[in-house]
């Protein structure tokens, strides 16, 4: 998958959790909590919504890593190659 | 046998809401906690549930009325649940409800319904814009003020499409205000009219207690890694449960305050004090949390919050609080000194989790610690119970696989 297209879900999948997200405005290498309203629990959503939308297991102790939009979108590249879909998200 | 279906209050302060949408028409059939109408008020739109099971014969009010707390929306007719079996014991499973005439000092007495005509498009404010039921929503979603577009539109009728071209051209503004800065005051306005009530009327004693939280944090490892992202339960959640059956075990912490004095609820119904997006703080409830498994609270408070942040609630969870817990999550500081949320009695703070020097079998070790606060009304309890009550609920959670 293209790393543009991964980015355009990504981004669609953080304005769905926080819809006063401004795609245009979003530094993509700042960590999202400082820059809009962004709570634990929104990046415990975003997490959850990145592991359905891309059938890829995200372990806990990986969530850091989806602080920023450019390393959510590394990290999500480096897991589809990895072959994502394997432990539990198969259904 | 006729029921009025009144506007229930939804919160100590709430004395008016919006009617968006009915959700339900004459001659259908509702049960027991089935939304029947969306309101929107200072907290955003709201689903009014039904207390009985019933029909549907007469909507009062139109969509875009302002209405009072009290005021008769609809009126229902019992004679359709005659003989339903599972209505008593589901009306026995309810804490006493905080309606409109039992409300504290700032509750308005119930008005009466007459100035409301049934045809009324009239009791929208002459003047002003009308938004269908999807443009509202939407405009929610958007996070803009239904009210401040009806104000801005007025006389128009605003669709969907409306909503979303005003939206944009609030964006393309250089300041891009999206969310309506009056939507913002009248939130902090109604904050600020409760917790004042509450410092005025509740004489709050204090309490901390630290404590060494690794033993939740082993053992959420080692059962979120056996899970899918979706199942995973979160520590915040592990405390919810520990104070619903620390509220079980102790007396004078779960119920209501109400004039001149407490009535104990054996319901256990956890309001979570959630942020709203944009400002502003809610505590909705999660039922029965003493009696769930975690599994099914996770569920239950992830759809919770999910809700909150988009601006989709029912009235159900706001009336029924009987105990609160409120967390400034993993970015706060350690110690919080929360206020009560009258007419409850008490509530449970939770810093953020912090590594500390501490004493741990015996020698020093780098611990995670965390800071448990309690706000309880002295009215009901003193410090030695409010101790034991913090002293339990830390235990609860030293036995983490138990809960």
């Amino acid at each position: 998958m293209e790393a543009q297209d991964i980015r355009t879900r990504l981004i669609a999948l953080l304005t769905t959790i926080a819809p006063d997200i401004d795609p245009a405005t979003l530094d993509p290498v700042q960590d999202v909590r400082d820059q809009v309203d962004f709570d634990s629990m929104d990046r415990l959503h975003f997490a959850m919504a990145i592991s359905e939308e891309f059938h890829i297991d995200i372990p806990e102790q990986d969530y850091p890593r989806l602080g920023a939009l450019q390393k959510a979108c590394e990290y999500v590249q480096v897991k589809l190659r990895a072959g994502g879909s394997s432990s539990a998200t198969g259904a | 046998m006729q029921i009025d279906f009144r506007l229930p209050s939804l919160g100590a302060d709430m004395e008016h809401a919006t009617l968006a949408e009915w959700l339900k028409n004459p001659g259908d059939p509702v049960h027991r906690g089935e939304a029947i109408a969306v309101v929107e008020t200072d907290k955003g739109l709201i689903d009014i549930e039904s207390y009985e099971d019933a029909m549907v014969t007469e909507l009062v009010v139109a969509p875009g009325a302002r209405i009072a707390v009290g005021t008769v929306m609809a009126r229902l007719s019992a004679e359709r649940a005659a003989g339903a079996p599972a209505r008593e014991a589901a009306a026995a499973a309810v804490p006493p409800q905080p309606l409109p005439s039992a409300g504290g000092p700032l509750a308005p007495a119930p008005k009466p319904p007459a100035p409301l005509a049934p045809a009324a498009p009239a009791a929208t404010a002459p003047g002003r814009a009308r938004l269908s039921p999807a443009a509202r929503r939407r405009a929610h979603e958007l996070g803009m003020s239904p009210e401040a577009l009806e104000q801005r539109m007025a006389g128009k009728i605003l669709h969907v499409e409306d909503v979303e071209r005003l939206a944009a051209e609030a964006k393309a503004r250089p300041s891009g205000v999206a969310v309506a800065p009056d939507a913002r005051s009248a939130m902090r306005a109604v904050i600020g009219s409760a917790m004042a009530r509450a410092k005025r009327e509740i004489p709050h004693y204090y309490l901390g207690h630290a404590f060494d939280f690794g033993a939740v944090r082993d053992w959420l490892v080692r059962h979120n890694a056996t899970l899918p992202v979706s199942e995973r339960l979160i520590e915040g959640l592990l405390v919810i449960k520990a104070v619903a059956l620390a509220a079980a075990r102790i007396e004078g912490f779960n119920g209501y305050f109400r004039d001149g004095h407490f009535a104990r609820s054996t319901a256990i119904h956890v309001g979570t004090a959630i942020a709203m997006r944009g400002g502003g703080l809610v505590a909705p409830a999660l039922l029965d949390a003493d009696r769930k498994d975690l599994k099914t609270l996770m569920l239950e408070f992830s759809d919770l919050v999910t809700r909150v942040r988009t601006g989709h609630m029912r009235s159900s969870e706001f009336m029924t609080a009987t105990i609160t817990v409120t967390s400034l999550g993993e970015d706060g500081v350690e110690t919080i000194y929360p206020i009560i949320n009258p007419p409850q009695v008490a509530i449970v703070g939770t810093g953020c989790v912090r590594e500390r020097p501490w004493v741990h079998a015996g020698s020093m070790a780098a611990r995670p610690v965390l800071n448990l606060t309690l706000a309880a009304d002295h009215r009901v309890t003193d410090g030695r119970t409010g101790s034991r009550f913090l002293k339990t609920i830390a235990e609860l959670l030293a036995a983490p696989e138990k809960l």
